[in-house]
């Protein structure tokens, strides 16, 4: 169930309910005197829709799901949504808290296991926390304040109009006071009010949204050593698992001898897991699992097993001869992504025409924490404890694999020590899952650092081509780009190479450029290992190439990097996807165009402050350049300055200011955080990351060969965060700071060196 | 069979000498502070104090540390490791969290080494620790922070 691939219906508007009938037995005329009561207006916040309720199971508003209300007055809020470093385990419950009045101090969160129809949609992607969640989150909060309030008038027999909530104390106009706890029972038996009956709190009344100043709810646990993981829960009988995967997707152990694995202390069994490929979703790749007293000793097992793998029809990917047919692919027409004005007729009118192809290796997301969880299948039913993105996905995968009822299988969310989209594919979890039932045992599935960089679901390679028609003047007259990649389409059903419409609106076809004539196409690319999403996904070889041609293209008609981007993205306007020649299904991150248009201003805006923030334009010594881009990603606009300068012959970045354009924000440290992580992950996509296939096999395998950014070359990040009132929609934070920023170090690269690279990654060295 | 202490407590493992100390500390004495990250001395999400200098757990055996006294981040004290602790939360160091327990460890030997480190020392000291997650640029302002008050 990838949330890509869902169908998306029309967003729903909330209509106004009248006279919402209580669920809970709520009794005639104190009935009618609080619905009388709740009805206030509720300017401090105009209700918008989203694509949240086009998500499966959309979003839960219930405050008895999401809220509960102790006698002494703690509160404790459900975090739905997975945390793995973006906040949002943090974040929903702070707005639910200041829109309720509670005092954060008096807050604690729990983590809701994997259930979809009881809290909404849980699919922890797409940077969706808080564009999806911000208005459900204000509206809980406010339906509790405003239950709070009505159960302290109906106490005190006064107009609920005259009772006040502040920080964890409801007040009534003759000095009375009562804390949550005191009203809680009462409270919570309340009908819950309507948008329309919420007085919601104005901007300048929030005490945390919007402050930065909350800190993450794990943050002395993390700093202490006490917060809890995937690999971390510890159970009573548990066993230590590892697998030996084949080493090429869809391979097979033609056979294998198991007898010294057993004879290594510790090892007390070894099973074949059944083998799955492509097209088979989130299914573990199958091979053999030796199960042990602990870790160690299942590690010495899997080195003894003798194993003869077979490739299968895989076997013969080798990723660099691919590449050259992707290249070749891209010089031949695709399929229409989108089809603007006449680029034929601007192509034959042209004075010349400009064209350069860029290519990017695939990536491995390698989070910090490599996929471990923990399963234990008992007659009762199946519990698991696992770091997942997708924690409803992965019960529903789970329960199917092994044929159970889903309602007899558990998803315990831990904290994710990173994800980056890994961790939405949980076929880590379905081998511990499988392995427990096996042995009657709890069972820790760990894969070590050499499994993580081989058996990943890669981010996608690809070849990119641009060329565009300049007239006399040196005007460009028309843009036609074509873009070469396996889609994430291979790892669902079986696939003719062509993408999803959600990975041409990923930055290929939104392009938001001035220019008459636009065409985007796309060219068949098969798979040949499993496709998946990597932190900003189709972004990232659509951003490389568009960002590093404009850099070029630049360089070619003589101007600045600035003057280049700010003539192809025009006057402020927003795109009209009715006269761009946009396909019917054109994807706007499944949201609504009308709410969540593609605005050239804020483009323009967050590019002027980047540029400005770094003193684009300023004398520097040899060896060192500026170089910008700027890209629009789930819905929100980013754009990267990097300083680049050769020491040693190496390529460093001393210094990035990324400007972000994310609508509302909520969380502006967890914001600049995000930014600050993506700078510098983006940095590792430009310079290091890159997996490759020899014979069906990735070549990489641990951080000596499939390294990232270290301390020892690393930006200092200035973030900069357009601000904006609520009612300029929140929008994407995790994922849009990546793709400029290979880009920009590129079009850096080329300032100070004049050494132009056309491949991710580039390498670090000149 | 090796006897050592961990965290102040004398310890004796049943467990093979080429063992981890790593793992012996998560699967056998269920401290799941130190994390896995690499298995290979590229990362430090395993670093530990080994008679108070710090060592990649993933590489250090079992068998070796007769005697040894461990220190593990859940019994890491001492005044550099509660400054180190205190400017991680006031400087909100962490995203996802997994490599802190090591970079904790380390900025700790390293403030423990160089009480007034130069950003130099820091990402000197630093570079064998990977954040994927990137907290780089609060972990130096961290180690900065707690320099300062250890300065007084
Ligand atoms: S796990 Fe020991 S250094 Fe990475
Ligand atoms: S905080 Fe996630 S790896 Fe460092």
């Amino acid at each position: 169930m990838l949330k890509y691939l869902e169908p998306h219906s029309e967003p729903v508007v909330e209509t106004l309910r009248i006279a919402k009938v209580s669920r809970r037995g709520f009794l005639g005329t104190t009935g009618a005197f609080a619905l009388a009561a709740y009805a206030m207006p509720a300017r401090a916040f105009d209700k918008y829709p989203t694509g949240a309720e086009g998500m499966p199971h959309g979003v839960v508003e219930d405050p008895l799901v999401f809220v509960s209300i102790d006698a002494d007055g703690t509160v404790t809020l459900v975090a739905h949504r997975s945390e793995m470093g973006t906040g949002s385990r943090t974040s929903i419950p702070m707005v639910m808290a200041d829109e309720m009045e509670a005092d954060w101090n008096l807050v604690k969160i729990v983590q809701a296991p994997g259930d979809e129809p009881k809290y909404g949609n849980q699919d922890t992607d797409g940077s969706r926390s808080m564009r999806h969640h911000i208005q459900m989150a204000r509206k809980i909060g406010g339906s509790v304040r405003t239950m709070l309030a009505q159960a302290a008038a109906n106490e005190w027999g006064v107009d609920p109009a005259t009772v006040t909530v502040e920080m964890h104390e409801v007040k009534g106009p003759a000095g009375q006071s009562a804390g949550f706890g005191d009203l809680a029972a009462a409270a919570m038996a309340l009908p819950v009010p309507t948008h329309e009956e919420i007085a919601y709190k104005s901007e300048d009344q929030f005490r945390y949204i919007g402050k930065g100043e909350v800190q993450i709810t794990d943050l002395r646990d993390i700093t202490t050593g006490a917060a809890v993981y995937g690999g971390d829960v510890m159970l009573d009988g548990m066993k230590f698992a590892v697998v030996a995967r084949p080493p090429v997707v869809g391979g097979k152990a033609a056979s294998f001898d198991a007898t010294e694995a057993l004879a290594v202390p510790g090892v007390e069994s070894v099973h074949e897991i059944p083998y799955g490929g492509l097209a088979q979703k989130f299914a573990p790749l199958g091979g053999i699992a030796v199960v042990a007293s602990n870790t160690w000793a299942a590690l010495k097992g899997r080195d003894a097993l003798k194993i003869e793998w077979e490739a299968g029809e895989h076997g013969s990917y080798n990723s660099d001869a691919y590449m050259e047919e992707m290249i070749a692919t891209s010089e031949q027409p695709g399929s229409l992504a989108r089809d603007q004005g006449d680029l034929d007729a601007a192509f034959g009118d042209a004075a010349r025409t400009f064209t350069r192809t860029y290519t990017q290796a695939h990536i491995a997301h390698i989070p910090m924490e490599p996929p471990a969880a923990i399963a234990s299948y008992t007659a009762e039913g199946l519990e698991i404890w696992a770091p997942v993105q997708s924690p409803y996905t992965v019960r529903n995968d789970i329960a199917e694999a092994m044929a159970l009822d889903p309602e007899n299988v558990r998803v315990n969310v831990t904290l994710l020590g990173g994800g980056f989209g890994r961790k939405s594919k949980a076929d880590f979890v379905t081998e511990a899952a499988l392995l427990s039932r096996e042995v009657g045992a709890p069972v820790r599935m760990q894969w070590t650092r050499e499994d993580d960089v081989r058996h990943s679901f890669y981010h996608t390679t690809s070849a990119e081509r641009i060329e565009v028609s300049l007239d006399a003047e040196d005007n460009v007259t028309g843009w036609l780009h074509r873009s070469v990649a396996p889609s994430i389409l291979s790892t669902f059903a079986p696939d003719e190479g062509n993408v999803l419409p959600l990975e041409q609106g990923m930055g290929l076809n939104d392009v938001p450029f001035d220019i008459a004539n636009i065409r985007c196409e796309s060219g068949k690319a098969l798979a040949h290992t499993r496709i998946g999403w990597f932190r900003a996904v189709s972004n990232i070889p659509h951003a490389w190439a568009i960002g590093s041609f404009v850099g070029e293209l630049a360089d070619e008609l003589g101007k600045d990097q600035r003057t280049m981007w700010l003539e192809l993205i025009g006057a402020p306007r927003q795109l009209d996807p009715q006269n761009s020649g946009l396909p019917d299904n054109f994807w706007n991150y499944g949201e609504p165009m009308a709410e969540f248009p593609i605005d050239t201003g804020k483009m323009a805006h967050v590019l002027n402050v980047a540029a400005d923030g770094i003193g684009y334009g300023k004398d520097l010594p040899e060896g060192e350049g500026i170089g910008l881009a700027v890209h629009r990603s789930f819905v929100s606009y980013v754009a990267c300055a990097a300083h680049v300068k050769i020491v040693d012959g190496r390529i460093t970045v001393p210094e990035m200011h990324m400007a972000i354009d994310c609508g509302f924000c909520a969380n502006p440290e967890r914001v600049e955080s995000q930014i600050q992580g993506a700078a510098v992950m983006g940095m590792s996509v430009a310079l290091h990351s890159g997996i490759t296939f020899e014979n069906g096999a990735v070549v990489q395998s641990n951080f000596y060969d499939y390294d990232v950014v270290r301390s020892d070359n690393y930006p200092t990040v200035t973030t900069h965060i357009i601000p904006h009132p609520f009612s300029v929609h929140a929008t994407g934070v995790g994922e849009p700071g990546v793709p400029p920023v290979a880009p920009a170090i590129a079009n850096g690269l080329y300032a100070a060196t004049g050494d132009r690279r056309r491949s991710l990654p580039m390498g670090v060295n000149v | 069979m090796a006897t050592f202490t961990v965290n102040g407590k004398s310890v004796t493992l049943d467990v093979d000498d080429d063992t981890p100390l790593l793992w012996a500390l998560r699967d056998e004495l269920r401290l799941t502070g130190t994390k896995f990250g690499c298995g290979i001395a590229q990362c430090g999400a395993c670093t530990v104090m080994l008679d108070g200098a710090p060592v990649r757990s993933c590489q250090t055996q079992v068998g070796t540390l007769d005697g040894a006294e461990i220190t593990t981040i859940e019994g890491l004290d001492g005044p550099e490791a509660e400054a180190v602790q205190n400017a991680w939360t006031k400087i909100d160091v962490p995203q996802c969290g997994w490599c802190q327990s090591g970079q904790v460890m380390a900025a700790t030997a390293l403030l423990k080494d160089t009480p007034k480190p130069s950003d130099a020392d820091i990402d000197n000291a630093m570079w064998g620790n990977v954040c994927r997650c990137a907290t780089y640029v609060r972990i130096r302002a961290a180690i900065h922070d707690a320099a300062d008050t250890l300065e007084g």
